[in-house]
């Protein structure tokens, strides 16, 4: 594999094309672009719009953003769900957020699924009075310092309003914050309307809400790392070594007093821009924190983040440590990719898959010396593909004007006045394109019948999609790295991080099995020829 | 500990469910879909329910699992969602060219009202459900029973839309084996092979979710009930329909539509379940049951009375399906094993019914519970009350399991954690012999693992 001859993309994006309905052809095309390989400006490309209906999509909906993607990790907070029993149980447990509490009394109730499993007669009278009597019993069986209540489609049609509830049961319990989401399915276009509805309802019910100030001389929260395979506990092994104290991850391995306290931090790194820009943003004009967008995906990029926010503190002892950190976590990095490198060199990949990981994993597929033909994401804005300078040009469409837009501002009091210096980048983010090599193709919220068109053309060495995807891809003979789940494995984040990623994709372009497919009689026409002399 | 906050004191929950045994509607529905060849599931609804259940069943069965969904916004949610389904359906003929597209509703669906058979009618007027294809659709609202029960919808919905009576018997047996693995329809297929019985097998997901890779995806794998076969189902001479929950509502609209007479028989797990399947095969096509049954028969119980000593007493607690605790608690029953602990989430009071007969008639003295808060919370307070031997239930009894140190057998839906559960059978006495296995495997481990230097054994 590998060693073939790569089709022009224009003409697979017209074969592609071609199979649609006219209107679907229409839509679809503005979604797939050939990256002209600009550094400059990126070329447009439609995204963060409806999926058509009967399309095979990858997407899921705002409650698996809101829910399951943004508060998920968090341990002890009570996420509640109001609705049918399905949506609850399917985000538990599902997406691999790892936690640590403390040993002994400290809250976890990651392993416990809440739900009013509404019943009819809720959707005919009203589920308010079971949800009140829900979290009444959540607070008595548990007594969590949070319940955090999410919306399901049902709720937001019958009209139930989980605000008031909430108001309500948070005065009525005395020591309990509880707070709503009105994350229903419909709303917006995908997982990402999620995101914005739990950034909001955080930045208003939780965050800065206490003033224990943590100690510390270079306070940082991390916004975007979800914990995904044990990614935030390598990121927070790295912190402390380099010596910076790590106030809040939003949100993997979390909990509810570091968010409540995380308006102490100095500056905010952004990860996983797409799922949190919105709370790095609000943060800034309220607090004035300021954010830079980083990425510990990839060796490379780790130590460049790393010295970034050294630069940032603009310390001599702290940018010597992160030096000093990075040399040391290098020398098993570059031995991994010497041995490695041979089986993986000139192979190729393709990545579609949320919001920010297909742009940040190209980054370890280029260490690992990988070609990334395609890539695009399930759940992208047209600022996580052509950067953030093009917002102000986004059309608001009817799906994002029903998102909660909060109105945030200067708190006087809590306010502070940071130092930045010119030569950082602030508050921006380039996008992926950009990163992109001309001729690869740009295509946002994948479908299957492309998905297949793409791989019968390319032949990619390695695809990384997600759960949905997998066995799909596989069927055909192209092994698939899950890229929300990491299939089991991890942590890809950080420099043990890069090492298992490494060592993960060259067992997979190099597993034998993928040479057992065909089987023997199948292969050659020798054996018919025996017998037929036979 | 993982469930740390889990204490034994139970107290009486009406507003929360905490782990629940039992999902929604929908699922069951798209599962029991790809058991007819060349068919599309199809979700009517919001993105995330039909990701949701492609992501559940695909955990589960480690295969592709395809499905279209009607996408719906805000803008659907208030206006309907006709627009979006005719457009789906459009859409999925062009681009997927399905035999046959299998429509389920969601809780959003259901909720502002959508009637799907309405709008497909409207679709087939509209021309846009292509020649000599067809278009079947479910009621399954997520607020109402459970996967098991939507599962049982659609394949309600296969008979009200295609079975038909042409005044000619086919001479075969209807077997509706309600939601079990597709290594499971294989072995009732076989089952009935072995006894001579000419059958049309519904839904049969078996080649579909079990389809061996050769190097090519396959959108229709080559498996599943044929849209003839479920057409000639009208005209069989009997219906054995496994497992009421799942099975018994089809075979009852089979009965009226089509006059085809049915009798409701357990899953066959265990002995005396498929006992009764294997007669029940034997009355209605006047077959004799061949010798190598009883051989197999044999088997299971020599094994049985061979390792007696490590089953006899032993104290079960149980959570999953309705239609498979049933026939499996009568067999933990027979194993001289006390099932004391037994939840499903599933509503229905035939359930309870059935499993405090099986305590009277065995002399257990039990706990059974199903229905609203029926949830594994609730069965862990029981395990933390007075302790078990072992815990049987899908993957998320890991969590008890762990924390109170149980042998934990994997049985049921979801199992993310394992493979073998689609391949390898648990009904009929081969697969009743792969659970006392791993029953004593469980047992023989735990002794190994516990016992002293000085006691430990070479032979058991």
């Amino acid at each position: 594999m590998g060693e073939h001859t790569i089709p022009a993309p224009e003409l697979i994006k017209e074969e592609i094309l071609a199979k649609y309905p006219t209107k679907v052809a229409r839509k679809r095309k503005k979604s797939m672009v050939t990256n002209d390989g600009n550094k400059d400006k990126a070329l447009e490309i439609q995204a963060n719009v409806r999926t058509v209906p009967g399309i095979i999509t990858q997407r899921g909906c705002t409650y698996a953003g809101c829910k399951g993607v943004v508060l998920g990790p968090t341990r002890d907070i009570i996420n509640l769900t109001h609705g049918p029993i399905g949506c609850g149980f399917y985000s538990w447990l599902t997406r691999r957020n790892q936690t640590k509490p403390a040993e002994g009394s400290e809250e976890n109730f990651m392993n416990y699924c809440f739900s009013t499993d509404m019943q009819d007669q809720n959707i005919v009278f009203g589920g308010e009075k079971k949800l009140r009597k829900a979290v009444q019993e959540a607070y008595d069986l548990f007594h969590p310092k949070a319940i955090g209540i999410f919306s399901t489609c049902p709720v937001g049609l019958i009209g139930d309003d989980v605000h008031a509830v909430a108001r309500e049961m948070t005065a009525e319990l005395g020591d309990c914050n509880v707070f709503g989401f009105s994350c229903e399915g419909y709303k917006g276009v995908s997982q990402s309307a999620g995101h914005h509805i739990a950034n909001n309802q955080l930045f208003k019910h939780v965050i800065g809400t206490q003033d224990k100030e943590p100690e510390g001389k270079f306070k940082v929260n991390i916004l975007g790392e979800y914990n995904i395979g044990g990614d935030a506990f390598e990121l927070e092994r790295i912190f402390e070594k380099a010596g910076l104290t790590l106030v809040s991850t939003f949100s993997g391995n979390s909990h509810y007093n570091s968010f409540a306290n995380s308006h102490f931090a100095d500056l905010n790194v952004v990860m996983c821009h797409r799922s949190i820009n919105y709370v790095a943003e609000m943060m800034e004009t309220k607090y004035g924190i300021p954010w830079m967008k980083v990425n510990f995906i990839g060796a490379e990029s780790t130590a460049k983040s790393l010295r970034k926010i050294a630069e940032y503190f603009d310390d001599k002892e702290l940018i010597q440590r992160v030096e000093e950190v990075i040399k040391e976590e290098t020398i098993q990095i570059e031995e991994t990719v010497a041995k490695l490198r041979p089986n993986t060199e000139g192979k190729t990949a393709m990545l579609f898959v949320g919001g920010s990981r297909a742009h940040h994993y190209q980054e370890l597929f280029n260490e690992l010396g990988m070609k990334t033909l395609a890539a695009g994401y399930e759940f992208g804005h047209r600022d996580d593909y052509e950067g953030r300078e093009i917002i102000p040009d986004i059309k608001v469409d009817a799906d994002s004007r029903n998102i909660e837009e909060i109105k945030v501002e200067k708190s006087d009091e809590e306010f502070r006045d940071y130092t930045k210096s010119d030569k950082l980048e602030w508050s921006e983010y380039g996008g992926m394109m950009r990163d992109m090599e001309s001729g690869s193709l740009v295509i946002d919220d994948i479908s299957h019948y492309e998905t297949e068109k793409l791989i019968e053309a390319y032949k990619p060495d390695i695809f990384c999609a997600g759960i949905k995807e997998k066995y799909v891809v596989q069927k055909s003979g192209v092994p698939l790295k899950q890229l929300h789940s990491y299939d089991y494995g991890g942590p890809y984040a950080g420099f043990v991080g890069a090492i298992n990623f490494y060592k993960d994709i060259e067992r997979m372009v190099t597993t034998r099995v993928w040479d057992l497919v065909e089987a023997p009689w199948e292969k050659s026409t020798q054996v018919e020829a025996q017998y037929a002399a036979g | 500990m993982l469930l740390r906050h889990t204490t034994a004191d139970v107290v009486e929950r009406e507003g929360l469910t905490i782990n629940p045994v039992k999902t929604c509607q929908p699922v069951g529905a798209m599962y029991a879909a790809l058991g007819i060849h060349g068919c599309l599931p199809h979700s009517h609804g919001s993105q995330g329910c039909c990701a949701y259940h492609r992501s559940a069943l695909t955990r589960h069965y480690k295969e592709p699992v395809m499905a279209g969904t009607s996408s719906f916004t805000e803008g659907a949610s208030v206006f309907g969602g006709q627009a979006n389904l005719l457009q789906a359906v459009n859409n999925i003929f062009t681009i997927y060219d399905p035999e046959i597209i299998a429509v389920h509703s969601t809780c959003l669906s259901e909720t502002i009202g959508d009637d799907l058979n309405q709008i497909l009618i409207k679709a087939q007027e509209d021309g846009k459900v292509p020649e000599g294809k067809s278009v079947i659709s479910a009621p399954t609202p997520s607020y109402v029973g459970s996967h098991i029960t939507g599962f049982s919808a659609m394949v309600e919905a296969m008979v009200k839309y295609l079975s038909i009576n042409s005044g000619k018997s086919n001479g075969k047996v209807n077997l509706i084996p309600g939601w079990v693995e597709p290594c499971d329809m294989r072995q009732i297929k076989s089952i009935a092979k072995r006894m001579g019985v000419e059958n049309i097998l519904f839904p049969d997901t078996s080649d579909v979710l079990d389809a061996p890779l050769i190097g090519k995806h396959q959108m229709y794998p080559d498996g599943g009930v044929t849209k003839e076969e479920l057409v000639s189902a009208g005209d069989s001479i009997f219906t054995i329909a496994m497992g009421s929950f799942a099975s018994e509502q089809a075979a009852k609209l089979l009965n009226k539509k089509c006059n085809v007479d049915y009798e409701v028989l357990d899953i066959p797990v265990g002995i005396k379940a498929t006992d009764r399947f294997i007669m029940k095969l034997s009355q209605t096509a006047g077959v004799e049951v061949p010798s190598d049954f009883k051989s197999e028969r044999g088997r299971l119980v020599d094994v049985i009375t061979d390792q007696e000593q490590y089953l006899h007493g032993k104290r079960v607690a149980i959570f999953g399906d309705p239609d498979q605790l049933i026939p499996l608690t009568e067999f933990l029953l027979d194993l001289n094993m006390e099932p004391v602990y037994v939840v499903s989430g599933t509503p229905g009071k035939y359930f309870e019914k059935r499993i405090k007969e099986l305590f009277e008639q065995y002399g257990i003295d039990g706990k059974v519970k199903n229905g609203p808060q029926a949830d594994m919370f609730l069965l862990h307070q029981w395990i933390k009350e007075q302790g078990v031997d072992l815990l049987i239930g899908n993957t998320y009894g890991k969590y008890i399991a762990r924390d109170e140190d149980l042998p934990f057998l994997r049985y049921g839906f979801p199992i993310y954690d394992r493979v073998g559960h689609s391949y390898f059978t648990t009904l009929g006495y081969e697969g009743g012999l792969r659970i006392v296995e791993k029953i004593l495997g469980l047992f023989h481990d735990r002794q190994d693992r516990d016992a002293p230097e000085e006691r430990f054994e070479l032979v058991m």
